[in-house]
């Protein structure tokens, strides 16, 4: 209920933006775009911010004119957490709501049960979050980072003197696709790098899992066994109880340091991080990065949670899958600017080589052929705040790579788009 | 061998300081990151009082850093330089450290606090350097233990160079280290020894079999730790499973009503301590840290209101069709995730462990027992002990046991049975709630809270035996600790799946579960 006003409300507030703006733009002329990102269950402490920016992302971008002069007109629906739902909201969107273009999922599960609705109606869906790769789908632009852009730069600046020199490594994740795969690809890098099996431990806990008193019992014993790092690719509210069961049973990050790949500024938000400073994520923005763009990101970010009053507003903070969101859009909506047209498959060819000026500090720029980002690699350590100071990063934006190399047979995948079935 | 290069490194770091003017502040403030470490590791072999305010500032991130690459110290809010009295240039930044640099500092401490007045403080500083001990600090630690007094601090610090003295040329103080190293539990000191007795690690035959009996010694006193730890994880599981568990052996065990809206009751009483900590956020903020006790009476209070409106609106025009029972209190529940979501949201709020529930107690060197479970098991023991004097002691549960047993004889009797059962269905709710209390402090607080519980409640109560608390606490008890054995042989999702096989099986062979009333009364 609270929902649906709040959608009237802002298309409300939208058209009547517009009309102040133009009068030649009739309201009900507009272009609908989804927004599937759950709200409620497990993910919905990472996803429901997704949803927001991308309401302020619209917001921002219809205050401009809207695109090609149209009004964006956002149709937010929660498909729960629930897997088999997001491919039933998936296809409402898409042939009853007619929407140009998708922006949602988080978890890689959720992508893969919407692909084939995509790939099936020749939607658009544009995905923020890192993942694991091992896709490639003409109907599908992948803003997070592939695993060369995350995961195995993180698990090098482990191995280094800076990064503390690990030599064992526990890949602790949640069981489902992104972190079996990902666990994958790092086992094939660590092996390479001469990092012997015993040194690699693999653990998996459910959705939802809410006791690692015996999962961090074990890093602990792991650790005493030589120099050791935690890779987690826990998702969702998980993080919470593993995070406080860490600092309770006084586990230090010079001992052992836990980088985590699905934890940023909105997931530390309901933890007291003071027992957790010097644990690290690896992402490709943090609110911390010091520059024009972003500042003036976070600024609007936080005017924005004020003035809608989201709950914990005074609190607001962004995050890395928040940024790809609002590049995502952004590039969406340049590319119909170009295409003059919102038709999927001349959106898709006007995306590739889009750039954008990104609150990360780069200009990123959408790969020709392979439908990724080039991204910016950031390692941040938690700080006593919840922010995270970048201890290291790469030079510039690096290409992703979405068929791993790590993986055998990726070799003879092709570089560009192909349907999955 | 290796022995030499500690040797040659402290003497390259005794030539470095040497080589600079300006103070150590400005030096540390001034170098890269991998001359910032050589600089702690130096700082660490070579402690000297007058750089503990220095240390101290690193340390809580109080050391900022002006245009000029000049060191300030923030001290009550001002910043003041660290060496002479030059204005900042700009505004200087705080120097941010990185794990290496936080762990080599954690260790640079330690060796000063060797220097502190208080023999407590310097055992707490022998015992860190027992882990953190650089080859470096070698000499340093046998000046403290020549000089030092107090017998325990000794022996702390004996231990902590016996780590060093591993790698010594004499055969005979590794003979002496190896057996002091035995005495210890650490988990570090098995992965030492280990080394030791890799081929071609050790050639002296005497110090390899003490080696080897060191490491029989620490291997049988590690598993004791991991035993007792496994034990603990169990009870604590055991604890939380009965506080979901102990308000359905009530509405469900006692008074027969298959409550399927009891697992929001629990996430109730969740909400209930959410909001009590709001308000001691708004209105006492200085006693902040006792919300959770002031929590307990509201979120009882709250749920039982709650459960004994549910009974008389609803629950009582069912009994005796479990059926219909069973979909209303579902629906229940629907509704009462629904309405939460509509109040507070549908994320998850935050409920923070005060300060006395973070943290733990050290047992044993491979063992740390939490407090928030160790509170937690203790007030699962009272709640139980609560409820059994109620349904024992009092008039009420005297009441309760008769209507359970015959409602028909029990009504003839004057007992008032609707007031019984709704009092009853109160309780239980109640207790729920006091359940939804421990749930906030270890995990998440949403509307779905209730859900991840219901089942293992059910499977507690089924299991234990419906209609006796007994059962329940043996049942609680009983599956947490299976389930933590089970835990790291198989992992969590197979742990799960086994156990919920087993409990069928279980009921398969005995319907009444673990424990059964006996006589006439059951139908």
């Amino acid at each position: 209920m609270q929902r649906r006003s709040l959608i009237k409300a802002f298309t409300l507030s939208a058209s009547i933006a517009a009309m102040g703006l133009s009068w030649t733009i009739q309201a009900a002329e507009t272009i609908k775009v989804g927004i599937l990102h759950s709200l409620s269950g497990t993910m919905a402490i990472s996803e429901t911010s997704l949803k927001d920016m991308a309401l302020m992302t619209i917001e921002e971008i219809n205050a401009k004119g809207g695109v090609n002069g149209k009004q964006l007109e956002p149709v937010v629906v929660d498909p729960a957490s629930n897997w088999p739902l997001f491919a039933e909201k998936a296809r409402q969107l898409l042939t009853q709501d007619k929407v140009a273009v998708v922006f949602g999922c988080w978890t890689s599960v959720s992508r893969k049960s919407v692909l084939p609705v995509f790939e099936e109606l020749n939607g658009l869906l544009f995905y923020p979050v890192q993942y694991e790769g091992e896709e490639l789908s003409p109907n599908v632009f992948y803003t997070g980072a592939a695993p060369n852009q995350q995961a195995i730069p993180a698990v090098e600046y482990l191995m280094s003197e800076e990064g503390g020199a690990a030599k064992r490594f526990f890949l602790l994740g949640t069981d489902y696709v992104y972190p079996r795969t990902t666990n994958k690809i790092l086992r094939a890098f660590l092996l390479s790098k001469g990092v012997a099996e015993k040194d690699i431990e693999e653990v998996y806990t459910p959705f939802g899992h809410s006791d690692y008193q015996t999962i961090v019992a074990n890093i602990k014993k792991f650790a005493a066994g030589g120099k050791t790092a935690v890779v987690s690719t826990i998702n969702g509210d998980s993080n919470v109880p593993f995070y406080k069961e860490l600092a309770n049973q006084g586990l230090d990050a010079t001992e052992v340091p836990v980088v985590a790949f699905s934890v940023g500024e909105e997931e530390l938000r309901g933890i007291d991080t003071k027992p957790l400073v010097g644990h690290l994520a690896a992402w490709n923005y943090f609110q911390s990065v010091d520059n024009p763009v972003n500042s003036e990101f976070v600024e609007k970010w936080k005017a924005y949670a004020k003035a809608k009053g989201l709950p914990n507003a005074d609190k607001a903070v962004t995050n890395d899958p928040m940024e790809a969101t609002y590049v995502g859009i952004h590039m969406w909506a340049q590319a119909v600017e170009k295409a003059g047209t919102t038709e999927v498959d001349k959106v898709r060819e006007a995306l590739a080589g889009q750039t954008f000026a990104a609150p990360s500090g780069y200009t990123l720029t959408m790969d020709a052929t392979n439908h990724h980002l080039h991204k910016p690699v950031m390692i941040g350590e938690v700080q006593e705040d919840g922010q995270f100071s970048v201890v290291w990063q790469t030079e510039g934006p690096i290409r992703a790579q979405p068929w791993s190399p790590f993986i055998p047979g990726n070799e003879s995948k092709p570089e560009y788009a192909v349907k999955s079935n | 061998m290796p022995a030499i290069y500690p040797f040659l490194l402290s003497l390259a770091l005794f030539l470095l300081p040497l080589t600079s003017e300006a103070g150590e502040a400005a030096d540390f403030a001034a170098a890269s990151p991998a001359r910032q470490a050589q600089l702690l590791e130096h700082w660490a072999a070579t402690p000297d009082p007058t750089r503990q305010p220095l240390l101290d500032a690193l340390q809580h991130g109080r050391l900022a850093v002006d245009g000029a690459r000049r060191a300030f110290i923030e001290r009550d809010g001002r910043l003041v330089a660290a060496e002479g009295d030059a204005p900042p240039e700009g505004t200087p930044k705080k120097l941010r450290l990185n794990n290496r640099l936080r762990g080599l500092l954690a260790t640079a401490q330690a060796s000063h606090r060797l220097l502190a007045e208080e023999p407590e403080v310097r055992l707490a500083a022998a015992r860190a350097l027992q882990k953190s001990a650089r080859p470096a600090q070698l000499s340093l630690l046998n000046a403290s233990l020549a000089r030092e007094s107090d017998a325990a601090v000794r022996d702390a610090l004996a231990l902590a160079l016996a780590n060093l003295q591993l790698a010594d040329p004499d055969p005979k103080i590794r003979l002496g280290a190896v057996r002091l190293l035995g005495e210890t539990g650490e988990p570090l000191a098995r992965t030492r020894l280990e080394a030791l007795l890799a081929p071609d690690a050790e050639r002296d035959p005497t110090v390899r079999t003490a080696a080897e009996t060191s490491l029989a010694q620490i291997k049988r006193r590690l598993l004791f730790g991991e035993l007792l730890g496994q034990a603990f994880s169990g009870l604590s599981l055991g604890s939380i499973l009965l506080l979901a568990a102990l308000g359905l052996a009530i509405t469900f065990g006692l008074l027969g009503v298959i409550n399927m809206a009891h697992g929001e009751m629990l996430m109730l009483g969740a909400y209930a301590t959410y909001v009590v900590q709001l308000l001691f956020q708004r209105h006492f903020p200085e006693a902040l840290a006792l919300y959770p006790l002031a929590a307990l009476p509201v979120a009882f209070l709250a749920t039982a209101t709650v459960g004994m409106a549910l009974e008389r609106t609803v629950i009582r025009h069912l009994y005796g069709r479990p059926l219909e029972t069973l979909l209303a209190t579902w629906g229940i529940s629907l509704i009462l995730i629904q309405l939460v979501r509509v109040l507070f949201g549908a994320q998850n709020v935050e409920v923070a462990n005060p300060a006395w529930l973070s943290g733990g107690v050290q047992v044993l060197p491979n063992l740390v027992l939490p407090w928030n479970r160790l509170v937690i098991i203790a007030f699962a023991l009272f709640v139980v002990a609560l409820t059994w004097l109620l349904l024992n002691r009092t008039r009420l549960g005297l009441n309760v046991r008769a209507v359970t047993q015959n409602r028909n004889m029990a009504a003839c009797c004057g007992v008032p049975t609707g007031r019984v059962d709704m009092l009853a269905f109160g309780l239980g709710s109640g207790i729920a709630g006091l359940g939804g209390v421990a749930l906030s402090q270890i995990g998440n607080v949403g509307p779905d809270l209730g859900q991840s519980y219901i089942i293992d409640s059910f499977l507690v109560v089924v299991l234990g035996g419906v209609g006796q608390l007994a059962g329940s606490v043996l049942a609680a008890f009983g599956l947490g600790v299976a389930n933590k054995i089970l835990e790291p042989q198989i992992g969590a999702v197979l742990g799960k799946i086994l156990i919920l096989a087993l409990i069928i099986l279980f009921i398969q062979k005995r319907p009444q579960g673990l424990f059964a009333l006996k006589g006439r009364v059951l139908d």
